[in-house]
């Protein structure tokens, strides 16, 4: 092993920065974190191992003890749910002979959930040793169980297990008309770097991710530091359950989302730039590799970029299974090796980023969208969408309906009409923009997609009459929980405790008191967490409370309090160990009317 | 011209690059921290020292005092706020006062009297965690620890080691050691070092000094944070 | 006296310690006397508790006759208040929730060090032990809560005088202590 890891360290010039590719390649070989490997690595990057064993422990795919060889992790997402996946796990858990979260005794697999691996389209998901598995049945569980008791080795599976479709379902401007490699860096230079600015400007271009920040505005700010390194950042950890459309396009448009990164550092004076690509999209990474060296070879990448005194390169960094490392600070962390814990605001990337030096982070659709309005102006563009709202949004189809996948839609589109083409009916509710984001009635289907109306980052999961509302409000809390980072009080303990109140009125214990406890935890973690995780963390509870008070009601007890907990299990062991079964070692849960 | 921020009201002076604690308290002003230590790189993750500035809840230990803000600070709202934050961190460690060496001396209990503080109000954790007593002088209560990062903080900026770090992510995070075999003996800490000392509760504590302050004659005891913590850390601020 | 306050106390999983800082109001006891009358304490004997004004509870909950304890009280009293560290955490007693409790009652009745005719006591009158310690908030609703282990003596005459009084009661600073 020293070997191996001493060759690893030296591929990666040395450098802490890179922890994360490193420890992704020592999972991948050794299916752990071994202490020695930390140990080893410690003194060759030169940091604590207390570094590397927090970066291990922060991250879903790192682990200290060993894994199964065969390293099988099936998306708990709702949508996987709502696709049979409790069943299929159940399946999986019994033909493999290992239980969910264990490692079967003979050390040749591990079984666990993950969150939303990026293929709601396609589910019920998975991945073994990182690989994408998709539509999940029982004759392919059968598959993968003999594959596994016949210790074929991954690269060996039939390829069809790993079928990743793109499945795209509506295109408008910026998917019917892409960019030709260079064109728009052509017309850059051409028309100068003040006019792109400009027309960037009136293109009214705001960040695809959700948060909506004026594009231009962000890329002038960061052109205006004094600092002479500037860096360029793609946001492709797109982890918001019911999000693909950045799997699609890297897989379909990557050229012109380069191009955008290209245009963007050609702007700001960049000469690095990085794509932070999520672990669960490790099928994209070769492919995505491959286009960035024909981009080299055609003059697009590199030194004197078509001619010009230009130098710009772009690296792919790969996640390693953490929802909060969306958010850009905490992304910034990431890339630099450390554990995704979101940075103190101000100041913002834009003048402290990536080593300090100014950044620009923007989500893969965002720089898609900026290589085409660089090449076309800022016209056509802002004539599109709404007077906040300009240019298109591409959307994440999922959930109950008979075309999911990607749909790109004018700013302005109702969701009615997006349901409408999507074939879903029967709506009980959609979740626009993910758990993060507003489930919405069947009563607001006439709202607008529009960061003035419902602003998303590209999720809508779509939610028949036949659901239960409650288990997708459960589903989500149990996301953020477990994707907190945990770095400040109220989001790393109010997610917790957030989950054990709704568990509770869930499972029916609850009474009148309890959802007014809960609505108050809602508020507390949303008013007082550090970042976006932690103030959005509530609002599926929030968002249905709001519009659904009824369900949550109906799930309550007539009574003035009843524990949290049950009572009469928490007797069992004592009862065992007594042999006793007597009424009087048994507790009702709740008080008998008279004694 | 010297610049103000209005804090609760009142116009105080700050200079610039400044935090609002900072400025908060130079002018005497207590603003209730965890995880905020004057002499180190401000944290900002327990967020007891929320404030409301122009509307937004911000934390005073990291946001910088800027001309034009109105900051609330000692409100009702933020105070009911802060309790809850306090019963949080109660909630989710173990936190039995009457069998803690640091009792009257611990700044988490005294920003909890501080706050008015007389229960748990959420079901408790009572998570499963260890104690380090490895090391001849000092000790680890992993009960205790808040993950404010004070020691880590300590560690790295004033004794020049690098001994604590927080490991792990959302409710498993937890405080680590800087030796192979995680153990505090065989790290390169002193008990004179700084990160001996700084632990707001009982997590860390020197060895064998626990009850030379009888119970009811500590800090805490009879004083209230505010004023303790405006002592000194005005003094430092000079 | 029609218009007495009538209060009942109990100690759960406790060491009677907040009762006996409770007496240690000494003298002003006698003034209390006038204004209230004792129904289930451990000052009066009486087994159970009739309706009353206020329940004061140490302790937590540590086992069955606890958890009846408590819901008796909880039915009696018209405000119920938890008193002391016991009550409000779980307090000393709650330690034992890091053991598992198969753990302990093999070390206490089955092997540990002096153990003869090791067996687990299996009597009905018994009353069996919940698997952790628990606060009692976590089990009936509770009004108020007097922290320290004990609360002292001027804790209990604070917010009794401040309820008798018709006050909202109140602790000042001095008087909050979680030790």
């Amino acid at each position: 092993m020293r070997h191996v890891i001493q060759e690893l360290a030296a591929q990666h010039s040395y450098q802490a920065t890179q922890l994360l590719a490193i420890l992704r390649a020592v999972q991948g070989r050794y299916h752990y974190i071994p202490a020695a490997a930390i140990e080893q690595l410690a003194e060759l990057l030169n940091i604590p191992r207390t570094h590397i064993i927090g970066v291990v422990e922060f991250y879903s795919f790192f682990h200290l003890q060993p894994q199964g060889e065969y390293e099988l992790l099936i998306s708990d997402s709702i949508t996987d749910q709502m696709l049979g996946k409790a069943e299929l796990m159940a399946y999986l858990s019994e033909r493999l002979q290992v239980p969910v979260g264990g490692v079967h005794a003979d050390g040749v697999v591990s079984l666990d959930n993950t969150s939303c691996t990026g293929l709601c389209d396609q589910g019920p998901a998975g991945l073994v040793n990182g690989r994408a598995l998709t539509r999940l049945d029982k004759a392919k569980i059968d598959q993968i169980a003999d594959l596994i008791s016949q210790r074929k080795p991954v690269a060996e599976w039939p390829a069809e297990l790993f079928v990743v479709s793109d499945n795209i379902q509506k295109t408008a401007l910026l998917l019917s008309q892409t960019v030709a490699p260079g064109a728009a860096l052509q017309v850059v230079f051409s028309r100068g770097k003040a006019a792109t600015l400009a027309a960037l400007e009136q293109s009214g271009l705001r960040g695809r991710g959700g948060a909506g920040f004026k594009t231009a505005m962000k890329w002038r700010f960061c052109a205006e530091e004094a600092d002479a390194v500037r860096y360029v950042v793609c946001n492709a950890d797109e982890g918001e359950p019911g999000t693909f459309k950045d799997r699609v396009l890297l897989n379909r448009y990557a050229e012109q989302v380069f191009e955008g990164m290209t245009v963007c550092a050609a702007l700001i004076g960049a000469s690095q730039g990085f794509l932070y690509l999520r672990g669960e999209y490790l099928f994209l990474y070769e492919p995505l590799q491959a286009v960035l060296a024909r981009r080299r070879v055609a003059g697009l990448l590199g030194n004197a970029i078509l001619g010009q005194d230009f130098s710009f390169d772009i690296s792919i960094c790969l996640g390693a299974g953490a929802y909060i490392c969306g958010e850009e600070s905490a992304l910034i962390e990431s890339l630099e090796g450390k554990m995704g814990v979101p940075r103190n605001r101000p100041p913002y990337p834009v003048t402290h980023g990536y080593l300090g030096k100014p950044t620009v982070v923007n989500n893969v659709e965002t720089f898609l969208a900026a290589a085409h309005i660089a090449l076309n102006g800022g016209e056509g563009f802002a004539s599109i969408g709404t007077d906040k709202s300009k240019g298109t949004k591409i959307l994440s189809i999922s959930g109950d309906c008979r075309r999911p996948g990607i749909y790109e839609y004018p700013f302005g589109t109702s969701v009615q009409t997006i349901l409408n083409d999507c074939g879903a009916d029967d709506v009980l509710g959609v979740q626009v923009g993910g758990p993060s984001g507003t489930f919405i009635s069947a009563q607001e289907l006439h709202r607008l997609l529009a960061f003035e109306d419902l602003a998303t980052g590209g999720s809508f999961i779509i939610f028949n009459t036949r659901r239960n509302l409650l288990d997708i409000v459960n589903n989500f809390t149990h996301f953020f929980a477990h994707e907190s980072c945990g770095f400040c009080t109220p989001c790393r303990v109010g997610t917790s405790l957030l989950k054990k109140q709704l568990d509770k009125i869930v499972s029916g214990h609850g009474s009148a008191g309890d959802v007014v406890a809960l609505e108050e935890l809602c508020q507390l973690v949303k008013n007082q967490s550090h970042c976006g995780l932690g103030q959005t963390a509530a609002n599926p509870i929030l968002t249905t409370l709001e519009r659904f008070p009824e369900v949550y009601q109906s799930q309550l007890k007539k009574i003035s309090y009843e524990p949290g907990f049950d009572l009469d299990a928490a007797l069992e062991t004592a009862r065992r160990m007594a042999n006793r079964n007597d009424p009087a070692a048994h507790l009702a849960q709740i008080e008998a009317e008279h004694d | 011209m010297t610049k103000t921020i209005t804090l609760d009201g009142k116009a105080i002076p700050f200079a610039d690059g400044q935090t609002i604690m900072q400025a908060a308290t130079a002018a005497g002003v207590y603003i209730p921290h965890l995880c905020h230590h004057p002499e180190f790189t401000p944290h900002g993750s327990c967020k007891l020292c929320t404030v409301n500035v122009n509307g937004r809840n911000c934390s005073a230990c990291t946001f910088p005092a800027a001309e034009g803000q109105d900051v609330l600070n000692n409100t009702q709202e933020l105070n009911a706020d802060r309790q809850k934050i306090t019963q949080m961190l109660f909630v989710e460690g173990n936190h039995f006062c009457p069998s803690c060496e640091k009792t009257g001396n611990c700044q988490l209990q005294a920003v909890a009297y501080h706050l008015n503080m007389l229960d748990d109000h959420f079901p408790l954790f009572y998570p499963h965690r260890q104690m380090d007593a490895s090391h001849p002088d000092v000790l680890i209560d992993h009960n205790r620890c808040i993950f404010c990062t004070l020691c880590v903080r300590a560690s790295q900026q004033h004794d020049g080691k690098n001994v604590f770090a927080i490991s792990g992510r959302g409710i498993n995070k937890h405080l680590i050691v800087n030796a192979e075999s995680g153990l505090l003996k065989d790290t390169d800490l002193a008990v004179t070092d700084k990160a001996t000392h700084i632990c707001p509760t009982g997590a860390i504590i020197s060895k064998r000094t626990a009850y030379q302050v009888p119970i009811g004659q500590r800090v805490y005891d009879h004083q209230d944070i505010d004023a303790v913590s405006l002592a000194t850390e005005q003094a430092h601020g000079e | 006296m029609a218009n007495k306050i009538k209060i009942a106390t109990t100690s759960l999983a406790g060491c009677f310690g907040c009762h006996m800082s409770f007496l240690d109001i000494d003298e002003r006891i006698i003034q209390l006397a006038e204004l209230v009358e004792f129904d289930r304490s451990p000052l009066t004997d009486i087994e159970h508790c009739g309706p009353c004004d206020v329940g004061l509870i140490e302790g937590g909950v540590c086992n069955s006759e606890n958890v009846h304890t408590l819901r008796e009280f909880r039915k009696q009293c018209k405000i119920l208040v938890a008193v002391g560290a016991c009550a409000i955490n779980g307090g000393l007693p709650a330690m034992r929730n890091f053991i598992p409790l198969e753990e302990c009652l093999a070390e206490a009745y089955l092997d540990g060090i002096g153990v003869e005719n090791p067996q687990i006591p299996n009597d009905v009158e018994l009353p069996l032990l919940l698997d952790k310690v628990r606060p009692i908030h976590e089990v009936v609703k509770i009004d108020y809560y007097l922290p320290g282990c004990p609360p002292s003596a001027d804790v209990f005459w604070a917010f009794l005088t401040d309820l008798l009084a018709g006050r909202e009661p109140k602790l000042d600073y001095g008087l909050v202590h979680y030790d």
